[in-house]
């Protein structure tokens, strides 16, 4: 009995060895299709774009070193900057219209959803399909709904006797941007549903029973004891919110409003001011240089965004063990 | 079907006279961001240019719009280009020629048929050189329904004063929207408002060019007044034209729920397949009665020929007959809107096209202001163009506002103006 015992032993040390010695190959071989693939089409062209940005096009076609030369032209010059600084702060509302419904709308229906309702697959199936369709489709069936030609928000409003209440949103300057971000909450309000529900799912029930023998009330329950454990998915849901306000919030801009931003440059965001600036637009020449600048911007300031995060935020999350 | 025949025996005869050699016969390509036009050139144009030539044979090949630039340049620097090159208008091609990918062609006897302000648009600045024959303009103006003015009894306004005695008629009558026009696209502002109702207050190509040289600024009272009209024209617009489309306009238009649509005459293929009531146009009103009209004649659209083609005879006299007044007549007519720039007489199958020629007659032409050198820099005039007179038209920025920040805007890098 000991023999086999002794013999088993010795047999899974030369197997660990073994694995030990291999482990670097395999490590490598796993890793290298993710690397190869990251490497190529997401760091070299990122570091390509950096680069690109330290350069100055010559009518000619060739490119001039200037350094940081783009950068100070589109920080200090006046024409440059106050696109700028207007499309950073329509990116931060933008984000900041995001934390405030989207986030919180989909805490409270994955909180609804985890009391399994009736129908409640239906439900998360419903809100959930908006995020698979094209951003295209969104934007212009949003664009007719509102519409105040052809669209059915008008007269919806005015049955229930709030017709007054109708502007043509998308149009004006105070409310183009709000308009925008709630469509693209509609859309995207599946997603944080879909994270915390998982989240909200993932706590033993034997938790929320003994809480409830203890004689919680369900909304101390949830307070007390699901809010806190589901906390590192809620900071995973404000980063992946910050992050998307930069990459995808052009795209519903992009159909919905144009590449301008309109009205009065209300609706401009990072991504548009630098499709623009690096492809042109109608007489604009398309400038790859500055292009590359706003781009590498974008990137510095996602980069700082999830750097505040990780470091300040997520280290202090206590995580529980369930 | 007779002029393959005819082709076939042209080739057949000239086989038989080279001894069977066909090194005679060239093809030659069109490159061409116009994909809509592959009809028009494939059974009009091209059958009417092999039946007289018969040794050159030619291809249409079309890029869509949005690559085309991109897909030119590319093709271009790869040597794999067509031999003929559409043109899109001044800074759009300039370049290709200042890296001499586009021939220098001042010479072809057949610019001469063409007015300078046509040429302009393809040749350098000083005007030594000219690199592409001018095709086709698009003329801006107000196409209004017939019907509606009948019923209420209206007259064409030749004032801007009479403009809008007409559009308080409509308004007060309630039927029609008076203006069929919107801001969120922006670009309308500027193109079918801005562009459109200006050259009458600037004087046309005096005021564009005086702009060029300096010697005028936007904040100057000519270039000030089409905004004043233009903040007078939100009353007139429908309740909520600030999110209002460009497909939105055209569709009020066409479906008979507006009195008048200020546009450019590429709108008229489209307007005539789609509207069931009678329509006319009018050039924009002058501020003034008796006062000399100007429209806005914009160059659209040239053709050029790479400099590396293999057959350069061939391409010129392609060249040659483009700017022909048999090309003249027949593009004009097979794409009604898009007009000759041609001085050769030729006829005009359209109504609604022929009104719009005929602005050319009692008005002086000139391109879209923004469209030469002023946009070369940053920020783009014609972009802060599109939205400064949107927001005019929403009453978001007054008309001095609008003039002054253009003004800054040019100023900040055209030297001619900083002084």
């Amino acid at each position: 009995m000991t023999e086999i015992v002794e013999q088993a032993i010795g047999r899974s040390r030369t197997a660990r060895r073994r694995r030990k010695t291999g482990g670097i190959t395999h490590i490598a071989v796993f890793l290298a299709p993710t690397v190869l693939i990251y490497s190529i089409f997401s760091i070299y062209p990122l570091i390509e774009s950096l680069r690109l940005s330290l350069f100055d096009g010559q009518p000619d076609g060739s490119a001039v070193w200037i350094g940081l030369g783009n950068y100070a032209t589109l920080l200090f010059d006046a024409n440059w900057a106050v696109r700028f600084w207007n499309a950073l702060w329509n990116n931060l509302i933008l984000f900041f219209i995001h934390m405030i419904v989207q986030n919180p709308l989909g805490l409270l229906l994955a909180a609804l959803l985890s009391l399994a309702p009736r129908f409640g697959g239906t439900y998360r199936t419903l809100i959930f399909v908006p995020t698979l369709l094209s951003v295209v489709i969104v934007g212009f069936v949003w664009e007719l709904i509102l519409s105040p030609l052809w669209g059915v928000a008008e007269g919806m409003m005015s049955a229930v006797g709030l017709g007054w209440l109708y502007a043509p949103w998308l149009g004006l300057e105070d409310s183009a941007l709000t308009a925008v971000s709630l469509i693209s909450v509609w859309q995207y309000v599946g997603i944080p549903m879909m994270l915390i529900y998982a989240a909200l799912l993932s706590i033993p029930d034997e938790l929320l029973d003994a809480a409830r023998v203890d004689g919680l009330s369900g909304f101390a329950i949830f307070w007390k004891i699901k809010l806190p454990l589901i906390l590192p998915t809620l900071g995973i849901v404000a980063i992946l919110t910050y992050i998307g306000n930069f990459t995808s919030a052009f795209d519903l801009i992009y159909s919905i409003q144009g590449v301008l931003g309109p009205p009065d440059y209300s609706t401009d965001i990072m991504g548009t001011l630098m499709f623009r600036t690096f492809f042109g637009q109608q007489t604009q020449i398309g400038d790859i240089h500055m292009g590359a600048t706003v781009a590498s911007m974008m990137f510095f300031i996602i980069l700082i965004g999830v750097t505040i995060y990780l470091l300040g935020v997520q280290r202090r999350l206590t995580r529980y063990e369930m | 079907m007779k002029h393959i025949m005819m082709k076939t025996t042209a080739t057949a005869a000239l086989c038989l006279a080279a001894g069977g050699a066909l090194a005679q016969e060239v093809t030659l390509t069109i490159e061409s961001w116009r994909a809509e036009d592959q009809a028009i050139w494939d059974d009009t144009l091209i059958p009417a240019f092999e039946e007289s030539h018969p040794d050159i044979n030619l291809e249409f090949t079309p890029t869509a719009p949005t690559e085309y630039n991109a897909a030119l340049n590319a093709r271009l620097e790869g040597g794999t280009a067509g031999d003929l090159i559409t043109c899109r208008s001044f800074d759009g091609s300039l370049p290709l020629f200042q890296r001499g990918q586009l021939a220098d062609i001042s010479d072809l006897e057949g610019l001469s048929n063409f007015p300078d302000f046509a040429k302009a648009a393809w040749s350098t600045d000083d005007g030594e050189s000219t690199f592409c024959v001018p095709m086709a303009s698009v003329i801006h103006g107000f196409i209004y329904n017939a019907d509606a003015f009948d019923e209420l009894g209206l007259e064409e306004p030749q004032t801007v004063e009479e403009f809008f005695a007409v559009l308080d008629a409509i308004k007060a009558d309630g039927t029609y929207i008076p203006l069929a026009m919107g801001s969120a696209d922006q670009w309308e502002a500027a193109t079918m408002a801005y562009t459109n109702i200006g050259p009458n207050y600037w004087k046309g190509e005096e005021g564009r060019q005086a702009l060029i040289e300096g010697e005028a600024k936007f904040t100057d009272e000519e270039f000030v007044a089409p905004y004043e009209q233009m903040a007078r024209w939100s009353d007139y617009m429908g309740s909520a034209y600030q999110a209002q489309s460009y497909s939105d306009s055209q569709n009020l238009f066409t479906l008979g729920r507006a009195a008048i649509y200020p546009a450019g005459s590429w709108e008229i293929t489209g307007f005539s397949d789609q509207a069931f009531f009678e329509m006319g146009a009018f050039p924009p009103p002058v501020p003034a009665e008796g006062d000399t009209c100007y429209i806005s004649d914009h160059t659209d659209i040239g053709i050029g020929m790479n400099a590396d083609t293999d057959h350069p005879e061939a391409a010129r006299t392609f060249l040659e007959w483009v700017a022909s007044a048999e090309f003249a007549a027949l593009y004009t007519n097979a794409l009604p809107g898009f007009f000759s720039l041609s001085n050769a007489e030729f006829e005009v199958e359209n109504p609604l096209a022929q009104e719009f020629i005929s602005f050319r007659e009692e008005c002086e032409s000139t391109v879209r202001v923004a469209s030469q050198i002023l946009s070369r820099g940053e920020p783009n005039t014609w972009n802060t163009m599109w939205v400064n007179s949107a927001n005019v038209l929403n009453d978001t920025m007054t008309p001095q506002e609008a003039a002054a920040d253009l003004q800054q805007g040019l100023e900040s890098w055209y030297e001619p103006q900083q002084d």
